[in-house]
């Protein structure tokens, strides 16, 4: 197994986010993640991204125990991931915060490292505003910045953290050819989405989280069948009619 | 007495080499978030570090930059991965505390290995040279240590803005968390930081060392000096500093062509006077 999370635990004081997960994605993998508010799937991905220490358990990656490396280093071995409240570095350029992941993240040198950058730029779409300060986007532009960071990291694990909440239609569409591509590369992708039928249409797999337990696993079509995820997480009034990607509305920005 | 305009020269030069005092503080404080006040302490260390080589080969101060650049660079590294990286990013009392008592061992121990007596670097002609324009008299050795200053700020400001070093020390200093998610290892950068800002100690030491005598307990005074520059140019604005550095020099030498001894006086009452009226320095807190 590519990632492998052993009995991960993971408290802020008294309150337990995580109790005791595991978790195992294969190579190339395209795994969706999908839970309630505070079912802990951004904690997962910090625990994963080393951006949190779990208290206790095991995190592998290709059959390494990384447990016990810290978040820059688990960059290097080629994990990356988005904030769903974007985190620019304000200060820098467009240009130099796609930059700084290529020289440090991916660790290319001169002209590797700018073509790098340059490339993250164009696959975001965000090449025309290379030169701006990153403080001058908006926050669409700022979660665009995100995803080009985090490519430009050359990862052979992406985590997204709700990428996609917010945008048009055609924007998500976008989006989706996007990661799809970049899975197809060979990049393992984790994705926590509120927009579920957005997920569905690429995800080959899909977890449901519920107070930092794994609900439902499987093939996403049969998981969304579950009654304790309709019930639970998605609500009884699902229906299969929806292929095209639907922003739910109202429901961008209470995300958690 | 010299003219007004000979003063204001020679007050801009001096302050050229406050400012380069300045220049590793303004990087501490604005990338690092520290307060370095064992700074002062330091280039009083360089002075001697070159002092010694000078008086045991057959360098010349400037020379000895070869030898003393080296040896700050590991010093800054080792203080940085030994001690300061243990206290950095807790509290702000931390750092403040340790490097207080970093002041102190610096003091003794020069004090122990040199005695309590001044001495100075030996300047040899450059001390004396002089050249005429237009009308005023101006030394070469100020106007080198001037130059040399300019040089270092340019370099300094390129490195932080222009190169991918500097963009990832501006990250690090924006948001030290994501910093590290993207594969910047902070720890090993604030060392190399912290190298290099004694690189430029040890530079301002000797041009320091070959301008005025020094002893083991000279260094707080650098320090204030230092400290003066970087706040009155607005923290966290490189540039700013450099200006900063040029007025405190200007107003140690107008005030003291009105008395000898109110030269540090007047640097300490215009700094005191700014800060009164723009707390916030006299240029914006712009990129580092």
């Amino acid at each position: 197994m590519f990632l492998e999370l052993g009995d991960v635990r993971k408290a802020y004081g008294r309150s337990v986010v995580i109790p005791g997960l595991s978790l195992a994605v294969g190579e190339g993998e395209f795994v969706g993640v999908i839970g309630p508010n505070g079912a802990g799937k951004s904690t997962l991905f910090g625990v994963i991204s080393g951006g949190l220490v779990a208290d206790s358990g095991q995190v592998k990656l290709a059959g390494a125990d990384i447990s016990r490396i810290d978040a820059a280093g688990r960059c290097h071995l080629g994990i990356a991931r988005t904030f769903q409240i974007p985190q620019p570095f304000l200060g820098l350029t467009v240009y130099e915060n796609a930059l700084v992941s290529a020289t440090f993240g991916a660790k290319l040198d001169g002209h590797e490292a700018e073509a790098a950058a340059c490339q993250a730029l164009e696959q975001t779409g965000l090449l025309p505003l290379a030169n701006n300060a990153a403080d001058t986007l908006t926050l669409l532009q700022r979660k665009r910045l995100e995803l080009a960071r985090a490519i430009a990291t050359k990862p052979r694990l992406l985590l997204l953290d709700e990428v996609a909440g917010g945008l048009t239609d055609a924007e998500v569409i976008e989006l989706l050819e996007l990661i799809v591509r970049i899975n197809q590369s060979g990049v393992t992708v984790l994705w926590i989405e509120h927009l579920v039928h957005a997920l569905v249409s690429v995800a080959q797999r899909l977890v449901v989280l519920a107070e930092g337990q794994i609900v439902a696993d499987g093939k996403p079509r049969e998981v969304l069948e579950v009654p304790a995820v309709r019930e639970t997480y998605l609500g009884s009034d699902l229906d299969d009619d929806n292929e095209v990607p639907q922003p739910q509305s109202g429901d961008s920005h209470a995300a958690c | 007495m010299l003219s007004l305009l000979e003063t204001l020269i020679n007050g801009l030069l001096l302050g050229a080499l406050y400012a380069l005092f300045g220049i590793g503080l303004s990087l501490s404080l604005g990338v690092m978030r520290m307060i370095n006040i064992a700074h002062g302490d330091l280039i009083v260390l360089g002075a001697y570090l070159s002092s010694v080589i000078v008086l045991n080969t057959d360098l010349d101060p400037l020379s000895s930059l070869l030898i003393v650049i080296p040896m700050m660079f590991v010093i800054g590294w080792l203080l940085q991965k030994l001690l300061f990286n243990r206290v950095m990013g807790r509290d702000p009392l931390s750092p403040l505390l340790l490097t207080f008592g970093l002041s102190i061992v610096i003091q003794n121990l020069l004090q122990e290995l040199f005695s309590a007596d001044t001495r100075s670097l030996p300047a040899g002609d450059l001390a004396l040279q002089g050249i005429e324009l237009g009308g005023v008299n101006i030394g070469v050795l100020p106007l080198i240590s001037a130059g040399i200053s300019v040089l270092a700020f340019l370099f300094v400001a390129h490195l932080i803005n222009r190169s991918p070093i500097g963009s990832a020390v501006r990250a690090v200093a924006d948001d030290q968390e994501t910093a590290r998610l993207v594969g910047v290892n902070d720890r090993r950068l604030f060392a190399y930081m912290a190298g290099f800002v004694l690189v430029t100690v040890a530079v301002a030491s000797v041009l320091y060392g070959m301008r005025t005598p020094f002893s083991p307990t000279a260094g707080p005074e650098r320090l204030i000096y230092s400290f003066e520059a970087v706040v009155l140019g607005g923290l966290g604005n490189l540039w700013g500093t450099f200006f900063g550095g040029l007025i405190i020099g200007v107003a140690q030498l107008l005030g003291a062509r009105i008395d000898t001894g109110l030269g540090p006086f007047f640097g300490h009452l215009v700094f005191l006077v700014v800060l009164i009226a723009r707390p916030e320095g006299l240029f914006k807190a712009g990129r580092a």
